[in-house]
């Protein structure tokens, strides 16, 4: 039971601190920097690894930070240098970094806790097994205070800097994600919020990694939203409205996966995805009503007008 | 791969020699497969990388898992066929959505495309998951289309691919010709009365198609690179459309023979990475040493257009402080050069010993001297700078101040056609709009003109 919430408590934090950063790479229209970055961070947590020989919270986010960081670099300087279509840029770079990422984590298989599978699907099931104690002694677990699972605090502390970053930083976010060329006017470094924005998707998507794994961090990072962006009409409402979105979809997957006895990150996902249409049938229903009423009373008026 | 040899030294030449026997006929056919997959897919990326939809591959792979995972949970049978029969069908699900939703909502292309992509694939994970605590036979082996396994790919598998990939070969050959028109001009396509959207669905049908009978071997994660990669990469060495297809295509089989390869000498090792990194290997290869687009040729060029510039810079001016002194005085200094030119001393260095080097001029005691050649070189240019100069005045109706900077540019490049012509169409070829007389093919200023200068000097 405690494991549950455990879990639930993880998978919430995950996707509210994606569906943040979700809003500003879905109003900024880099939705690919996003899935490219969630790949190539695997490249960055295996060599970090692999080069410190430790698993810590810092090392992770130091390595996922620069990886990420690279990632973008990388593709902005193909893009221009080498002169390729922006997505087919990102798409080299990104794919390759995974491929080395994926070769790395098969060869030194026994040494990294890591497997191919734990890169697609994270193992938030496994969450509350790999526990943090504080007080105690280093080779004695018992005799310290047990405070939770690392994921948990692990993202919590993003969550916490992907929040102080969206409140400090909101109105230079604002104007960055709808005014660009305004923002560059005003003097604001578009290039900073840019990169500071793929540090925070770098960031989240590491904390993230061990619950969803790589490659569904990129549905909970556009799916909630986009489908606030589908209602929102402000960039607070569309924020809170990601979040609301993306806590639906984590209480609704959970269940999910109870009852078919699926993967939960995946079972979190498709209700996401789930929820994104739902959404749009809806606006697809009001708008065919809208334009009917429209055409009624078009129709009526002119019998009006002709009697 | 350095890695790699550590794990087990001992056995990797004597595999390698067995894989290149074809002692195993399996391997021969692997290799076929694989190479007949690395040219159809790169050939029609190659089309979806000019509609500019690089990732469409990556959206597409990831949208025919939940296919697959379907068509096995309805018929309980792991028959390629149907599994491709599953994919496709999603697959094209997926293409459609991608297509719907930015036209439909507001949600923007890059979005759609990543929408559909994470949502298939987390269904088809869900799928998966869902499959394997399921009490069913056979169900080992589904997750191998993740990261694809050549060493895992039965003697059915291969006969699909076969015939999948040369279906696709063919027909891209067959409408080569629609499809680059659409390519680059879809409307024109449209009215000499082309049916675009026929073609593009068969398109559509080909990518999905390709992107599909590779997941066993490359996996549906990395699928994206073998469409995208080769393409990106062939773009640098030529620029017409026939010949980037067929470097791309042989850029594929190539990469297809490493990663085969590979997969083989470590049967743990998935196929689709290495496919993927030896694609990249050669992408970078490409992208540095083309030798029509690289970076290195066109840094190269870049630089030696740069020196030119500046040593024929050098000459003309030499040539103008000839002319200020009438042809009387022949050597200046560095510093006689510097009061008309303003250049950075050492590149003023170099270029000076550049030219000497070329015996374009002679340095001695009294300063730099312009040799017969020099002088003939430096009598060209400044022709060519004053002719330009007088028909930006005459027909472009420029001041006399405007034509000098523009002149300075084109200078360098005039051929001696376009010289030939600049002449025809000039009414006045003996004075530029300074005043200076423009000097003759033949040699040095005619005497007449003589006369027109002495009272300027």
């Amino acid at each position: 039971m405690i494991n549950d919430i455990w879990i639930l408590a993880t998978a919430a934090l995950v996707a509210a601190s994606c569906a943040l950063v979700g809003v500003f790479l879905i109003l900024r229209r880099q939705a690919l920097m996003g899935d490219a970055i969630s790949h190539s961070v695997l490249l960055g947590i295996v060599l970090a690894y692999l080069i410190t020989d430790s698993r810590s919270l810092p090392v992770m986010l130091g390595g996922a930070v620069i990886i990420g960081l690279v990632t973008a670099w990388l593709s902005d300087s193909l893009h221009r240098f080498g002169k390729l279509q922006s997505d087919a840029s990102i798409g080299i770079i990104f794919t390759l970094f995974f491929a080395i990422g994926v070769i790395l984590v098969s060869l030194y298989a026994g040494q990294i806790d890591l497997d191919q599978e734990c890169v697609l699907y994270g193992e938030i099931a496994f969450v509350p097994f790999d526990t943090i104690t504080i007080g105690g002694l280093d080779n004695d677990k018992e005799s310290g205070f047990e405070i939770g699972p690392r994921a948990f605090w692990g993202i919590g502390i993003v969550f916490s800097i992907v929040l102080i970053s969206i409140v400090v930083g909101f109105n230079r976010l604002k104007t960055v994600a709808f005014h660009p060329n305004l923002a560059i006017s005003l003097g604001i470094n578009v290039v900073f919020w840019h990169y500071f924005l793929m540090t925070l998707v770098s960031i989240t998507t590491v904390a993230s990694f061990d619950a969803v794994g790589a490659i569904l961090v990129v549905a909970l990072l556009v799916i909630p939203a986009s489908s606030a962006y589908l209602l929102a009409s402000s960039l607070k409402s569309m924020l809170w409205l990601a979040v609301a979105y993306s806590q639906a979809a984590v209480v609704i997957g959970y269940s999910l996966s109870y009852i078919l006895d699926s993967s939960i990150s995946a079972s979190i996902a498709v209700s996401a995805g789930i929820l994104l249409f739902i959404t749009i049938l809806v606006l697809q229903v009001q708008k065919k009503l809208r334009q009917k009423r429209v055409i009624t009373i078009k129709m009526v008026e002119t019998v009006k007008t002709t009697l | 791969m350095d890695a790699f040899t550590l794990i087990n030294p001992p056995s990797l030449w004597d595999n390698w020699l067995a894989f290149w026997s074809f002692e195993d006929m399996n391997v021969l056919w692997v290799l076929i497969g694989s190479i007949l997959l690395g040219m159809s897919a790169s050939v029609i990326g190659g089309f979806a990388f000019l509609r500019r939809r690089s990732l469409i591959g990556d959206a597409l792979a990831h949208a025919a898992l939940p296919g697959v995972m379907m068509a096995f949970l309805l018929f309980q049978t792991r028959d390629p066929l149907i599994m491709f029969l599953g994919a496709v069908t999603s697959s094209f699900i997926g293409f459609f959505l991608i297509d719907w939703l930015p036209k439909n909502t507001k949600i923007k292309a890059d979005a759609a495309l990543a929408i559909t992509l994470s949502f298939f694939f987390a269904l088809g994970l869900m799928l998966l998951s869902f499959i394997q605590g399921l009490e069913v036979s056979n169900k080992s082996g589904l997750d191998k289309i993740l990261f694809g396994q050549a060493a895992a790919m039965t003697e059915e598998d291969i006969r699909l691919l076969a015939v999948v990939t040369i279906f696709i070969l063919v027909t891209v050959s067959l409408f080569f010709q629609k499809f680059r028109l659409i390519a680059f001009n879809q409307t024109y396509a449209k009215t000499i009365g082309l049916a675009v959207n026929r073609y593009e669905l068969l398109l559509a049908l080909l990518i999905v198609m390709s992107v599909v009978v590779g997941l066993q071997l490359v996996g549906v994660v990395l699928m994206a690179a073998v469409l995208l990669t080769p393409i990106a990469a062939a773009r640098y060495w030529s620029s017409q459309l026939s010949h980037i297809l067929i470097i791309a295509a042989s850029l594929g089989a190539l990469s297809a023979i490493i990663s085969t390869q590979i997969s083989y000498l470590a049967p743990a090792m998935p196929t689709g990475p290495w496919m993927v990194v030896s694609l990249s290997m050669l992408f970078i290869i490409s992208l540095i040493f083309a030798p029509k687009k690289g970076l290195l040729k066109r840094y190269l060029e870049h630089k030696a257009l740069r020196q030119k510039v500046s040593e024929e810079n050098i000459l003309r001016t030499l040539y103008k402080l000839v002319e200020r002194q009438s042809f009387q005085h022949h050597h200046f200094n560095q510093a006689d050069i510097l009061g008309l030119r303003s250049v950075p001393a050492d590149c003023l260095q170099n270029t000076l010993k550049l030219l000497c080097k070329k015996s374009l001029i002679t340095s001695d005691p009294k300063g730099f001297k312009l040799t017969e050649k020099g002088l003939e070189k430096a009598i060209q240019l400044t022709r060519r700078h004053r002719l330009w100069e007088n028909y930006l005045n005459e027909q472009a109706d420029l001041t006399p101040d405007q034509v000098h900077q523009q002149a300075e540019r084109i200078e360098h490049i005039l051929t001696d056609e376009q010289e030939a012509q600049l002449r025809l169409e000039l009414t006045n070829s003996l004075l530029d709009p300074h005043g200076n007389p423009i000097p003759d093919a033949s040699n040095h200023v005619s005497p007449q003109l003589k006369k027109v200068q002495e009272p300027l000097t």
